[in-house]
């Protein structure tokens, strides 16, 4: 291999066979050069459609109930049910370890808001602090309900930012002022908007402590939300997601005697799930994308071994006269191949190279929907150079050893 | 003379035989050739096409193999030779000059020469000393850079020839070495060939040409795979002629 002698030689060769190594390398460097572009716009597809869908919390579960449809324990079906705090504190103090936010909702629907002469008809979500991250709201002014807040039962009310701007007119700052509930005076503590549109900002938040005693629900709530916490990829995330709906599911079914056939009484909304959808699609383009670049590789190493073989049989007379004056076998098929592995060992990371210059400089200028940042992983570029390398010595070996085989005579004589 | 007195056989020959399969038929090529070359002749093996001249010349080369009969090259039997060990023979001991040239197209002249003694393993800067030498003794030393195709059929006969004695081999083996050149030329590649006779070289020919064969010093003559006559000639000089 470091023979210098036959690294003399092999240059030479190649020197004064520019065509056929030119030949050799193209179709090299191009099968390389594609399957580089190939899988960068598959990663950017994967990139862009990711961010696409980045913008909702996509880990978050949400957990209300409708009348039972199914006869259980001599119950008949239709019953209506209500979750309560009991249940809340079950499953937080169970599933603490995956939970990463969490909020009881008590919902009064249509109650009527008002400040000095300005009413409206809005509807009032009795809350915990983790709600406001749940739903992405953020704050324009004030703060938002606190622990402190669900602990004392605090007559404290956040605003969404289209409440505040029908009841407060002419900019008035609304913190510290009193709005009223139904008729009973709440402190505003501060105004949120929500990305998720105008229907989330026309609501307000009280504590959920507070929604039950002044609006008289006992201890029902309404609505369970949970966020989970993050996991190192998406398909732990899934199976945990999956298997904290499975628990919450069975302890509710059990807890408020519900037939474990029942479909109908738990609604489950799991944006995870939705989620996976969009990532079975990725996966599905990633696969196709993987699947041309390999066919483009198959076709790339036929090509080599089409050119080693026309290559050797363009030879043979010269390896006849190498055999004649002395050459051995041996040293036919290593010339061959050197040049061989050579050849297309330049040619593979010349058109790595390119590939990955193309994607490195227009990469970032592509910024449509769903193509973003199309890169490429460098391994597995590595990886097919150097299986299209063993695949064109593979290619060139069994046609350069049937050639070290023939006679010189053979080889010699005159067609 | 110096190849008339006392000195060793180089080439020993008994009882060859050689036969083809062709098809279903074999072939009898050879049919039982005994024959001795000391050091130093230039022999010439005549005979009609079918004769079996090439074929005894390929096994005398050891491109070619003989089914029975011994051989002996300096006193080396050459039997049962692998490829490995054909080939460093073929390298060591022989030099060949084809009909058809067989020079390297995309070598010039001087790697041509210096190709044998890649084989053997000698470094470029003493290879291309070695050639050049060798190219200046065939007279062709300004021609070193030239590609064969460049060069006339006389010139790559004599690079062919200079490639051949690059290697010092004991014997050189040419198989109709003026098959493809007009007569002038022919004469002049003679006579280049007598002046590497008169330096002590053995030398065998295969030729169907009378004259040619009349400018080395024995003829032995082939017909049916048999030796039917095997004398010393009057050699005349190629530059008579020229």
């Amino acid at each position: 291999m470091f023979n210098i002698e036959r690294w003399q030689e092999i240059f030479e060769t190649i020197r004064k066979n520019k065509l056929r190594t030119f030949l050799t390398g193209l179709s090299v460097a191009s099968g390389i050069f594609i399957l580089v572009i190939l899988l960068g716009v598959g990663q950017g597809m994967q990139n862009g459609i990711a961010e696409e869908f980045e913008g909702d919390a996509s880990n978050s579960i949400w957990v209300w109930t409708r009348p039972t449809s199914v006869e259980y324990k001599g119950m008949n079906p239709g019953r209506f049910f209500s979750m309560t705090n009991e249940d809340f504190d079950f499953i937080h103090k169970t599933n603490e370890d995956v939970i990463e936010y969490e909020s009881s909702r008590v919902r009064i629907w249509n109650a009527t808001i008002s400040y000095k002469k300005e009413s409206g008809s809005y509807r009032i979500e009795g809350v915990f602090p983790g709600f406001q991250f749940i739903e992405n709201q953020s704050m324009v002014s004030g703060r938002f309900i606190n622990q402190n807040d669900i602990d004392e039962k605090g007559k404290i009310v956040t605003l969404g930012r289209k409440v505040k701007e029908a009841l407060f007119k002419n900019g008035e700052d609304p913190i510290g002022k009193y709005v009223k509930l139904n008729d009973i005076p709440f402190k505003v503590v501060g105004v949120y908007t929500d990305k998720g549109g105008e229907r989330e900002e026309e609501q307000v938040s009280i504590p959920s402590t507070t929604a039950q005693q002044v609006f008289n629900r006992g201890q029902n709530i309404n609505n369970l939300s949970y966020t989970l916490k993050p996991e190192k990829d998406f398909e732990t995330a899934v199976a945990k997601s999956e298997e904290f709906v499975a628990s919450i599911t069975r302890y509710l079914k059990n807890k408020h005697v519900i037939a474990p056939t029942d479909d109908r009484a738990i609604g489950i909304g799991n944006s995870l799930e939705q989620a996976k959808r969009f990532y079975s699609l990725i996966f599905m383009i990633k696969a196709f994308f993987w699947w041309v670049g390999v066919c483009t590789i198959i076709a790339g190493v036929v090509g080599v071994s089409n050119i080693m073989l026309i290559i050797v049989k363009e030879r043979t007379k010269e390896i006849g006269i190498r055999k004649a004056i002395g050459a051995l076998p041996s040293s036919i098929i290593g010339m061959i191949l050197h040049e061989a592995i050579f050849v297309t060992a330049i040619a593979g990371f010349t058109g790595l190279i390119f590939g990955l210059i193309l994607l490195e400089i227009v990469g970032p200028m592509v910024k449509t929907d769903f193509i973003s940042n199309p890169s490429v992983n460098f391994n597995i570029a590595i990886t097919t150079v150097f299986i299209l390398i063993i695949a064109g010595a593979l290619a060139g070996f069994f046609p350069a050893w049937r050639a070290a085989k023939i006679k010189p005579i053979v080889a010699l004589r005159d067609e | 003379m110096p190849h008339n007195l006392n000195l060793s056989i180089m080439i020993e020959i008994k009882d060859l035989h050689k036969s083809y399969q062709m098809g279903s038929n074999s072939l009898h090529v050879l049919k039982g050739i005994n024959f001795n070359v000391n050091e130093g002749e230039l022999v010439s093996i005549m005979g009609s096409s079918g004769s079996g001249k090439s074929t005894l010349l390929n096994i005398l080369g050891m491109l070619d193999e003989a089914d029975s009969g011994s051989y002996f090259l300096d006193n080396i039997p050459i039997k049962n030779l692998n490829e490995k060990i054909a080939a460093r023979y073929r390298n060591k001991f022989l030099g060949f000059i084809f009909q058809s040239f067989n020079l390297i197209n995309y070598k010039n002249a001087l790697d041509n020469v210096a190709m044998p003694l890649y084989y053997q393993g000698i470094k470029r800067k003493e290879r291309t000393d070695k050639a050049l030498h060798y190219l200046e003794k065939v007279g062709l030393a300004d021609w070193a850079t030239h590609l064969p195709n460049e060069l006339s059929g006389g010139q790559k006969q004599r690079v062919a020839i200079a490639r051949a004695l690059a290697s010092e081999p004991k014997v050189l083996l040419a198989d109709e070495p003026t098959g493809a050149l007009d007569t002038k030329t022919s004469y002049e590649v003679m006579d280049l060939i007598q002046g590497i006779n008169d330096e002590g070289k053995t030398i065998l020919i295969v030729t169907h040409e009378e004259d040619i064969a009349h400018m080395t010093k024995r003829i032995v003559n082939l017909k049916d795979g048999l030796i039917i006559d095997d004398g010393i000639v009057e050699q005349v000089r190629a530059n008579s002629y020229v």
